[in-house]
Parts: structure tokens; C-alpha cells; sequence
């Protein structure tokens, strides 16, 4: 059956035949090339694919096409057009959006734009609430939240003031709160990001949003279950189906069946008379003419499996009699920190607590899935356009998977819709090349939903056990910890992030005496991997609810017992580490005290003393009001021995104009406005002068990958120095053209000026090019050597400090959490681009309430219970609080400019600060993550409330 | 292996009644299609040979007084339902229930007639509809028929409605002098968004007297029911602290509540119930003592 649909989209009147099961999305995506809109989820739960059908917002994903027949669309690239000069005009929100820096990954921001234009359509004056209503369904894991909203109420005014379209512009705002001090040109200015523009429009292209001709879809038929030796595959019937091109099993991988970023543990295709560790296991592969008929086909395949009891915790897992998942045992790792003596650090405290916290596994629910598209070339090579972390592993373990040289293979990196640990290992890369490889034709291998729950590593679950001995004034005198992380099927980078949880697990603290043992633990249970905070924000948990318990029990204030106890230049971290400079944790402690202390005054009355005292909302007595803290730091860099390299490439053109090139990954955190800035500020050019052309293993060099908060510092330092050889390569030419000593040739505004004169810097390149010169610097910047674990010196060259505040509502006859104000300081060494460095702060602090109250991913037996996004609950607009950003700027000598890492930090310490504000408000202490409300419900029931309340009545 | 394999959108009742029984079975009527066309996707309701589309059919968007009631179209979007000027004087738990279901896009397909055929028994939607004493409009080739809406509920996810009939709208009493609705729920931020206990009230008030009252609570059995003793005990009575507390008790013995894993224990349900009871028996009865604003 096919079906006429005739309708307006944008304006323009279009008339196709839609099958009865093609939903809107796919139409305007794959049909009429309006790759603006997203797909996130397909299940009405992300907002991504919002669009306008006469007037209203709705979700195109699961719209059907035939619907929309005699309607008007409207879509985000019918919001702005471009004059005959190339000028963009924009809707006022498009503009806002870009101006108030709510774009970072750019993926939900159509679908942002799209729902809050509808809003402003019924209502042009919105407030605050109406405009956290509208936007409630519509998600953003950066969470840009707090940006989205001044955006729409800005851009609400204008409309308000007859404003339809204004003319695209790079703000450049000496801005208020976040301004740092101004000792270089751009550096340290807020300056919107680079690729905004196109990424409020619809513009940026992201990998499902490509298409090659003759392109084939890949689907892979998984296991489905937890634990089993594949006994047989048949994959006769999928292979007759007609639209088939290429069924492969494990016996058609012509290079290495394992890859892993560490270990090779993780089977491309699991094969006959081998084990299948976890439900997301790859069996076969398939392509065919449409991703229908390779599902279809995928579906025929006939595997028969030998079930085996799956292995789901990993204390069951070290069991004598476990069955073995790895030749190596089912211990990953036994990771060891050892400092002083505890026993006699015991033997000498005053005061002994014991407390075992449990931590589940979490889920990066970025909202673009994976999609990995491989196209052969002509030559024999196989290009990969994927959105990856890591380019030139991709690169590695896809090679090593086609038997080929890793020349023969060049990843392309695409906008990525976000990342945040979970695109480092491989997801489809692999298996898109092997189909490629056998059809001759490029394939596309795009992920659903329900396949990236299911298949990618998560955050490891832990259970931290925490034991600490203090002196009466608070001072620790010993902390010993015991972890056990659940890595789950395979190793991906297991040790590393279990090993971070250990390093960091007595907290920010100068502790004389502290042992930490960790077991990384094979299990059945989906992977684990790295996940933004890397193992910190699990240990980070239990040692700063004992930081509270331990304060509750000597009766010191929570913003001292942490001041007596933090970091600072001078003192010796857990493992051994001598901090010789930029630590600022105690600033940030100070900053946050004098905040939290004017909120308090300002909207209370609270005294210094009552800072962490309950108080109820008068109107409301059941609503119970309070403060909490938490502490946390974070390392920058790979750390523990591993070479820290990056490289950069810049060069200079004839138009004035600069490029800085490196394979490291945006992933929406701002690396791009970062390199940009660098390149701007060493070159003495303006900004939106030096493109910045990432991830791509043909034409960046390799700038290591993003992971680890490290690169801002390693590839920036790496951009800084490439910049800073080709701005010294120009001035010894123009030094010796005009017979001048080369230090007083001056850069500035993208001029060059020596000897009296001012030169186009495109005019001095294309001098230089004439003459034989290239105006091009490679820089490979090595980071400070560090030590591993165990030996005496830097484990890591730099760390990140911050202490965040929480205040919270608990609802006491409901149990209901919200959180109405997080302060978040932050010391990060010195801000390169304060406006996506406030971004990363409020989405930190946003995934924080997440992983505090709305986010658990349920694993029973083996089987994900969380397969659904409709199931895995991330955090909307509606669970954002008021963040007050701070910056602090201890420097690093090293950093550029002073900057280390921020990523990671933002987020580490938001879910202990709830969690201990939580215990201030209502004495019910959590030891197990996500926050329960049924527990403080029926805690509160316990103490006696509720059953005699006075209603007033 | 499609889902579905045709679709028709008729533009009359007539029309869509000669569809239900003469188009190839198994058919699916479509509304909104935010429960259907996940559950078809997502494998909870096996593939269909026709998707019947109801959407385009002006009677099932209608609102309108009625035959001395409100009539509600069973297919206009839940946005649209809840911002009309008569819905919202006449049926404030419904408008409540709706303002919480979901974001706007979904609210701009998603109806209540989908949500009552789709017979989940503590949907927000039907729990709002049944203390409002909906009666269901249903139309068949046999005729038409008016029935209340618990009929219409044989079991979660079971509807009692026949092959050939086609669900066309409710019927509300319309609000009198001194007449009021109200509907909250409690939900869980994490994992599956069917709430931990939603709760509605429908009461006439006499001066400092329960006149009349209606229940509705979820999820509180297989098929949505209103606690009739609870509705016998408060009716007729003062308002008075030791008569809602004698309310809640039989209430709280009336319902039958079952612990879900991840969402909610039954001894949770029963300790929420009692704060929803309070909740939406004083807001609804706040809101009857207020003049009429129409």
C-alpha cells in the first residue's frame, strides 16, 4: 500500500508516496534531506524530533507521515535563511540560543528550538514556569537547561517587541559573573563557540545524517542473553531474503576477533562453540537494501545457545567454584593504594566510623545513538564516518578487525550528540567495516534506543566500604576503603576507571595514613567503562556522606571539618603525590560558604551557625528546607605512567585566515571554542578567523583521546605550542625581510607589524608561500611524565578542585526530593572560554541530580530491565535548579595558560551534596544511590509524623 | 513483517463503522498513537493487517454542552481538551490529570479516549474521568450505546469494547452550583512514569456538608473502580477532621494495593494514599465553596 502525501513543508509544497508505516521523522530526514530534525529515542520520550505541524509542536518520530497530508510543516531550517551575501538571518531564538551559550552538543537543540517556538506561538509572554512546562519532555544531557531557559525568555521578549528575524552575530560580552582577568586577548573571554551557528539551524551534520550513494543498512542479531556457549548458527533464511547483500558470523572476520581499548577481551562476533558474556553480544551481522529488511533478516538468523547461570555480582564472581568469563579469572584487577599506616593511624584516632555505600550502574543516555556509516574507497581503503571519543583507536581496532595496515583506514569524525565516556569503546565501527568490506557497497550501522541501552559500557556499580579514624577536632588521621566495581562482561577500560575510584576514594584530604583495596570484577552484566567522572563520582559518594557522618558526630560544621582536613599546596595526596601548586580547594570552599551564607541571609534570615539547619517552608510545614556540601577533586590527564601526548597541527592562509587541526574529539564540551580561542590568542587573530577541523585520522594528527578531563591541557598545550612555533616561523621571516630583530614583530587583530609597518597577515603568508615557506606548524606536546600507582612521585600532573552546595525541598509526607539551588565552585586553573565553561558547569551539576535522584539502570539477572528510555529516567528541565556558577583560578604552571581539566569535576561532587543535604533536612541518611523517597516517606512515618498530623482541618 | 500493513483515516463515524468490520483483521483503531504505535513497535501488541486512523473524524474532536452533559470527543488531543473554556469550568480534575500526562508535543496527539481504550487501569486520564462519572459514548454497526466507563475495563491492557465498536466520546455531568473536581498524583523520578498512586474527587458541597462525592483512586486493581463505601461513609456527612479520618480508614481497607518492584511498595501506596486523600478531598472541597466564576 503506498500512500499520496501532498504538504507544505517550510513553505514549499511537496507531494510524495509514503508506505502506511514511514513515520514524519523519516521523511523529512531521509527523503527530503531536512536533517534538522533528530532522532533520539522513537519512543515519545527525548523531544529531539519536534516539529511543527500546523502550529503545534509535536513529535515527528512517532508521527506518521500519512498525517500529515494537507498540513503545513514547519522544521528548524525553516526558522532562519540566508541572504544573497550568505548573511544569516535567525529567529530571535536562534540568536539567543547561540548567545547565551545553551548549545553544546547541538543534537536536542532543533528540538529545543522547535518546542519553545511553539510556546511562543500561544503564549509570547511566558514566565519561567511556562516556559520549564513546555520544554519538559524535551531533553538535553548537556544539560544546557539553565541556558535554555534565559535563551527562550530572552528571545521572548524580542518576539514581544515584534521581532521575527535578526541578523546572525558574534556576541563578544565583557559579561558580569564569570569575567576573569583579562591578561590576554581572547583567552578568558566569553565568546560563543564556533560551531553554534550551525548547530541552531540544522546545519550541523552529525552521522545518520549522511547518506552514499547505494548505501546499505547493517543490523546485528545480538545474544539476548546473559551467559551461554553458542552452540549453532544458521543463517540460511536470512540470507534467502530478498534485499540481503551480506550475512557474516565470526568465521568471516578476516583480521583479529577481539578489540578493546586495553584489553582485547570483547569479541567482534562471538563465535560457534565460544562464550557469550552479556546480552548485547554480537553474533552475526547483516546488510541489506533498508534497515527493515537487514532487522527482518537479523530476526531469521537461527542461533542456538547453551544457557549457563550468569554471574551478576562481582563478589559472587570471585567465588572459588565461578565459572571462569575470561582466561584470566574473573578479577579484572586488584588495585592497591597504600600511604602510611592505617592500623596505627587507627590505633591513634579518636573517633572510628564504618559505613559500606552502594552505587548503581549509570547510563550515558547521550541523546544522538552511535551510528558508525563505512564506505569503501576506490583505492582499497575503508573510510569510517562515525562520531567517536577516541578517532585513532577506532582507527587501530578496526584495522586489526580487517586484517589490514591502519593506513588502509581513515575515520572521519562527525558531530557528535554527546558523549561523555560512553563513545570511547567501539559500537558499530567494526561491524559497519566488515559489511562493507563484503558487499563493496557503504553501510550504515545505526543504533535504536533500545540497542545503545543495551550494548555500550555503562558507569561501574560499586560497593565502597568506608572505614576512617578522626582526632576530636575533625583532623583524619586514617582512611582505609575496600571497593568492589562491577565491570561487567568485558574489560573495556575497566582497571583505569576502577583504579581512578581507588586513587581518589579518601577524598580531597591530606590523610597521614590510608589503604584502599579495589577488585574490577568480570561479571554477565552489560560492560562498564569510562563514564564522565571515571570512578570519582562513585567513591566520591561514600567518602562525602563520611565526611558528614563524621561531622554530624563531632559537632563541626560540614564547611570545616572539610577545611581542616583539604588539599592544599604543600600536602600529600593518597598516593604519595606531593601538591606543589594549584590546589584550590580551599577557595572554593570559602567562595561557597560566602554565597551559601548570602542566599541564606537574603532569602531566610539564616545566621552563619544555621547554615546547615532544617527550615520549613512557612506556607507549607511539611516542605523541609536545608543546605548540604560535598567536596571532591579530579584528576587531569591519563595519569599513573601513561604517555600524555597530543598533537596539533596549525596552519595559515592566504585570506587571513588560521586552522588548527588534531583528531581530539568534540563531543559538545567546547574543545573547538577552546583550540579556536588558543590559536586566536597566540596568532593575534580574531576568533572566528581560525577554523578548527577535529577528529579525522586523514587530516588531524593524532591528539590522543578525549577522556580524562585532559584536553583542554594536552591538546591545548599542544594547539598553543604548534601556534606558537608558526607565529615565530613568520616572524623570523618577516624579521629577515625587513632586517628586524625578530621580537619586535607584533601580532595583533590579525595584522603583523614590524619595522613601523602593518602587514594582512594573508599577505605575509602568501609571501612566505610564494617563496617556498609553509605557513604550517605540527607540534606533538608531551605532558608531564607521570608515575604509576605504587611508585614513589606525580601520579598525575594536575588536579581539578570543587565543593559544591545543594539546598533541597524534601516533601515530608511524600517523600519528594527537589533540588532548588546548587552553588558550584570550580577550580580549574584559569577559564579559556567562560561561556562554555558555564555550560559545563550547569550540565555537571544537571547529570549530578540525575545520578543523585532520577537515574538507575536495572540489571536483573543478566537482563536489562532499563531497556527503554521511557525506563532510564535522565533529568529535565523541570528537576533544574538555580546554579550559581563559580570559577576559581589556581593555575597550573604546565596548563595553557594555566587551564586543567573540567569535564569531569562539575559533576563529581552534586550527588553527595544532595544526598548530605538531604540528612540536614530530615535526619534520613542515604547510603545507596539513586535517593529513595519511599524511604524518607516511611522513615518520616516511623518517627511518629503522619499518623496524628494536624491538618488544620 | 509490518507492524501494520494498511491504513485507513475516514472522515465520518459512518465510515469508519464500515471500515471496522469490512478492512482485513486484526485492526487497531488509531488514535494519538502514543501508546499503540509503541506498543506495536516495542512488541506489546502483535502486528495488525489495518491501522483504523479516528483522528479525522470531526464527531470525535468535538466539545460541546450536549443533552444537559459536556460532551468530550474521544479523539481530540489532550492539549486541546484541556485548554477549552468548558472543560476547564467543568472538569478541573481532568484538566489536572491531562496538564500532567506529558510534555506538549505528546499532549498535542495523545487522547483520552486513547488512554481509556487502552484500559491501563490507573491511567491519569481514566482515574479523572471516573470520579467525574464519565459515561462512554460507543457506536457499532449494532446500534449505539451509552454505558459507564468501568464497563468499559475488563482487565490491565484489556478493553471491553467489541471488535466492531468504535469508542466516540464521554459524556460529563455538567458542574452545578457548589460543585468541584481535583486530581494529583504522586510519581517516582526515576525509571517507568505510571504514577505511584494518583488519586480524583468529585464533591457537592452543602454549606459544611458533603452533598455528594465521587472516588477515584489508582492503581488499585485490575480495572479501575471507585471505592463505593468510602463514597457512603463521607456522603451526607459534616465536614469534620473525625469523618474524614473514618473516611480514610475505610478507604485505606476498601483499596487493595500490591507492592511493584523499582516503584512502589504497597505499604508506601497505603501511607501516600492517606496524603492524597487529604489532598484533593480539601482541594476540591475549597473549590466548591468558591462562587461559580462562569
Amino acid at each position: 500500500m503506498r500512500m499520496d502525501l501532498e504538504f507544505t513543508v517550510n513553505g514549499e509544497r511537496r507531494t510524495l508516496q509514503v508506505s502506511p508505516q514511514e513515520m514524519l521523522a523519516s521523511v523529512l530526514r531521509y527523503r527530503l534531506g531536512l536533517t534538522g530534525t533528530k532522532i533520539g529515542c522513537e519512543e515519545l520520550e527525548c523531544g529531539a524530533c519536534t516539529v511543527l505541524v500546523d502550529g503545534e509542536a509535536v513529535l515527528s518520530c512517532q508521527y506518521p507521515a500519512w498525517r500529515a497530508h494537507g498540513k503545513e510543516m514547519l522544521t528548524i531550517e525553516g526558522l532562519a535563511a540566508q541572504d544573497a551575501e550568505g548573511n544569516w538571518q535567525l529567529h530571535p531564538l536562534q540568536q539567543a540560543f547561540i548567545e547565551e551559550g545553551a548549545v553544546q552538543c547541538g543534537f536536542c537543540i532543533p528540538g529545543q528550538i522547535m518546542t519553545a517556538y511553539a510556546l511562543l506561538r500561544h503564549n509570547p509572554s511566558p514566565d519561567r514556569d511556562e516556559v520549564r512546562r513546555a520544554l519538559k519532555d524535551t531533553l538535553c544531557r548537556c544539560g544546557g537547561y539553565p541556558s535554555i531557559e534565559r535563551a527562550v525568555l530572552r528571545a521572548a521578549e524580542e518576539v514581544r517587541q515584534g521581532k521575527h528575524s535578526v541578523p546572525f552575530t558574534l556576541r563578544r560580552s565583557a559579561q558580569d559573573v564569570l569575567r576573569t582577568e583579562a591578561t590576554t586577548r581572547w583567552v578568558g573571554q566569553e565568546i560563543v563557540r564556533p560551531d553554534a551557528l550551525e548547530k541552531v539551524t540544522g546545519k550541523a551534520i552529525y552521522t545518520d545524517d549522511l547518506q552514499f550513494p547505494g548505501m546499505l543498512y547493517g543490523a546485528v542479531r545480538r545474544a539476548g542473553v546473559p551467559h551461554a556457549i553458542l552452540r549453532a548458527v544458521d543463517v540460511s533464511r536470512a540470507r534467502a531474503l530478498p534485499g540481503v547483500y551480506a550475512v557474516l558470523t565470526a568465521a568471516d572476520v578476516p583480521g583479529e576477533n577481539n578489540h578493546g581499548l586495553v584489553v582485547y577481551d570483547w569479541p567482534v562476533l562471538v563465535g560457534v562453540g565460544e562464550r557469550v558474556r552479556y546480552v548485547g553480544d554480537a553474533i552475526a551481522l547483516v546488510a541489506a537494501e533498508t534497515q527493515e529488511i537487514a532487522q527482518e533478516a537479523a530476526a531469521l538468523i537461527e542461533v542456538q545457545l547453551e544457557a549457563l547461570p550468569p554471574l551478576t555480582e562481582p563478589r559472587a564472581a570471585l567465588a572459588s567454584d565461578a565459572p571462569q568469563l575470561h582466561p584470566g579469572g574473573n578479577l579484572l584487577k586488584h588495585i592497591k593504594v597504600r600511604k602510611g599506616d592505617v592500623e596505627q593511624g587507627f590505633a591513634e584516632a579518636e573517633i572510628v566510623l564504618e559505613r559500606t555505600f552502594y552505587t548503581p550502574i549509570y547510563e550515558h543516555a547521550f541523546i544522538e545513538p552511535e551510528c558508525s556509516i563505512a564506505v569503501p574507497q576506490p583505492d582499497g581503503r575503508m573510510e569510517i564516518y562515525v562520531g567517536s571519543q577516541i578517532p585513532y583507536a577506532d582507527r587501530a581496532q578496526v584495522a586489526r578487525a580487517l586484517g589490514w595496515p591502519q593506513e588502509r583506514v581513515r575515520i572521519v569524525g562527525q558531530t557528535m550528540g554527546g558523549g561523555f565516556g560512553g563513545k570511547e569503546d567501539i559500537a558499530g565501527q567494526i561491524h559497519a567495516a566488515l559489511l562493507a568490506k563484503a558487499t563493496g557497497r557503504p553501510v550504515k550501522v545505526l543504533f535504536d534506543r533500545h540497542e545503545s541501552l543495551l550494548v555500550h559500557p555503562k558507569r561501574h556499580a560499586t560497593e565502597i566500604r568506608v572505614k576512617m579514624g578522626a582526632r576530636r577536632d575533625g583532623r583524619l588521621v586514617a582512611v582505609q576503603t575496600e571497593l568492589y566495581g562491577d565491570t561487567g562482561a568485558y574489560a573495556s577500560l575497566g582497571e583505569k576507571v576502577m583504579t581512578r575510584a581507588t586513587t581518589h576514594s579518601a577524598g580531597p584530604y591530606d590523610i597521614p595514613h590510608v589503604k584502599a583495596d579495589c577488585y574490577a570484577v568480570y561479571t554477565n552484566n552489560p560492560p562498564a567503562g569510562a563514564f564522565r567522572g571515571f570512578g570519582v563520582t562513585q567513591s566520591a559518594f561514600a567518602i562525602e556522606s563520611m565526611m558528614d557522618i563524621l561531622a554530624h558526630e563531632l559537632g563541626i560544621d560540614p564547611l570545616e571539618i572539610r577545611r581542616r582536613n583539604a588539599l592544599r599546596v604543600g600536602s600529600v595526596t593518597s598516593t604519595g603525590q606531593v601538591l606543589r601548586e594549584s590546589v584550590g580547594l580551599l577557595e572554593c570552599l570559602e567562595r561557597v560558604e560566602a554565597e551559601m551564607a548570602r542566599l541564606a541571609a537574603e532569602r531566610c534570615g539564616l545566621r552563619r551557625e544555621q547554615l546547615f539547619a532544617p527550615h520549613a517552608d512557612p506556607q507549607a510545614p511539611h516542605l523541609i528546607h536545608a543546605w548540604g556540601i560535598a567536596a571532591a577533586y579530579k584528576n587531569t590527564g591519563l595519569g599513573g605512567g601513561a604517555p600524555d601526548k597530543a598533537a596539533a597541527e596549525v596552519e595559515l592562509f592566504a585570506d587571513g585566515t588560521g586552522e588548527v587541526r588534531t583528531s581530539s574529539a568534540e563531543l559538545g564540551q567546547g574543545l573547538v571554542s577552546v583550540l579556536q580561542l588558543i590559536v586566536a590568542e597566540e596568532l593575534g587573530l580574531p576568533p572566528e578567523r581560525v577554523r578548527v577541523l577535529v577528529m579525522d585520522t586523514a587530516r588531524t594528527p593524532d591528539g590522543g583521546p578525549t577522556t580524562a578531563s585532559r584536553q583542554t591541557y594536552v591538546t591545548g598545550n599542544a594547539a598553543r605550542l604548534a601556534a606558537r612555533t608558526l607565529r615565530q616561523a613568520v616572524a623570523s621571516y618577516l624579521a629577515e625581510r625587513y632586517d628586524r630583530p625578530p621580537q619586535e614583530v607584533r601580532f595583533i587583530e590579525g595584522l603583523a607589524q614590524v619595522d613601523g609597518q602593518t602587514l594582512p597577515l594573508g599577505q605575509v603568508v602568501a609571501e612566505m608561500r610564494q617563496q617556498g615557506i609553509e605557513p604550517r606548524a605540527l607540534y606533538e606536546y608531551w605532558a608531564p611524565t607521570t608515575r604509576p600507582l605504587g611508585e614513589p612521585g606525580d601520579m598525575h600532573f594536575a588536579f581539578s578542585f570543587a565543593v559544591q552546595a545543594a539546598e533541597v525541598e524534601v516533601n515530608t509526607r511524600t517523600g519528594e526530593v527537589r533540588v532548588l539551588q546548587v552553588i558550584s565552585a570550580n577550580d580549574v586553573g584559569r577559564a579559556i572560554n567562560p561561556l562554555t565553561l558555564r555550560g559545563q558547569i550547569e550540565g555537571g551539576v544537571v547529570m549530578g541530580i540525575g545520578t543523585a535522584l532520577t537515574e538507575t539502570f536495572i540489571v536483573e539477572n543478566g537482563y536489562v530491565l532499563t531497556d527503554r528510555l521511557a525506563r532510564y529516567r535522565i533529568p529535565s528541565i523541570v528537576h533544574t535548579p538555580e546554579i550559581v556558577p563559580i570559577i576559581v583560578e589556581h593555575p597550573t604552571a604546565e596548563g595553557p595558560y594555566g587551564a586543567k581539566g573540567v569535564g569531569e569535576i562539575v559533576s563529581i561532587p552534586t550527588a553527595p551534596a544532595i544526598t548530605n543535604a538531604i540528612y540536614n533536612a530530615v535526619g534520613v541518611r542515604f547510603d545507596r544511590l539513586p535517593v529513595d523517597q519511599e524511604v524518607i516517606a516511611l522513615q518520616g512515618r516511623r518517627d511518629g509524623e503522619g499518623e496524628t498530623v494536624d491538618r488544620g482541618l | 513483517m509490518s507492524l501494520w500493513v494498511n491504513v485507513f483515516r475516514p472522515r465520518s463515524v459512518a465510515e469508519a463503522l464500515e471500515i471496522l468490520t469490512s478492512a482485513p483483521q486484526p485492526l487497531a483503531i488509531l488514535a494519538g498513537g502514543s501508546d499503540l504505535l509503541l506498543d506495536l513497535e516495542q512488541g506489546r501488541h502483535p502486528p495488525v493487517q489495518t491501522l483504523l486512523d479516528v483522528t479525522a473524524i470531526p464527531d470525535l474532536q468535538t466539545i460541546e454542552a450536549r443533552d444537559e452533559a459536556l460532551f468530550l470527543g474521544a479523539a481530540c488531543p489532550i492539549a486541546k481538551a484541556i485548554s477549552h473554556p468548558l472543560i476547564q469550568y467543568h472538569a478541573q480534575a481532568l484538566v489536572e490529570a491531562g496538564s500532567l500526562i506529558a510534555g506538549p508535543q505528546v499532549c498535542n496527539v495523545a487522547t483520552f479516549g486513547g488512554n481509556v481504550a487502552h484500559a491501563l487501569p490507573a491511567a491519569d486520564g481514566t482515574i479523572a474521568l471516573l470520579a467525574l462519572d464519565a459515561q462512554a459514548e460507543v457506536l457499532s454497526p449494532r446500534g449505539r450505546r451509552q454505558t459507564a466507563l468501568q464497563s468499559l475495563f475488563l482487565g490491565p491492557g484489556r478493553s471491553a469494547l467489541e471488535k466492531d465498536e468504535l469508542l466516540v466520546g464521554f459524556y460529563l455531568p455538567l458542574r452545578g452550583e457548589n460543585e468541584a473536581s481535583a486530581f494529583r498524583r504522586v510519581m517516582r523520578p526515576q525509571g517507568v512514569a505510571l504514577p505511584i498512586l494518583n488519586m480524583a474527587v468529585w464533591l457537592r458541597r452543602a454549606g459544611e456538608r458533603i452533598a455528594a462525592l465521587r472516588l477515584a483512586v489508582g492503581p488499585a486493581g485490575p480495572t479501575p473502580q471507585r471505592p463505593l463505601q468510602t463514597e457512603a461513609v463521607l456522603s451526607g456527612q459534616r465536614w469534620t477532621s473525625t469523618i474524614l479520618e473514618q473516611g480514610l480508614r475505610t478507604l485505606l481497607e476498601e483499596v487493595r494495593f500490591r507492592s511493584s518492584p523499582y516503584r512502589a511498595s504497597a505499604t508506601y501506596r497505603y501511607h501516600l494514599l492517606r496524603e492524597l486523600f487529604y489532598e484533593t478531598l480539601t482541594t476540591a472541597w475549597e473549590r466548591a465553596g468558591q462562587p461559580a466564576d462562569v
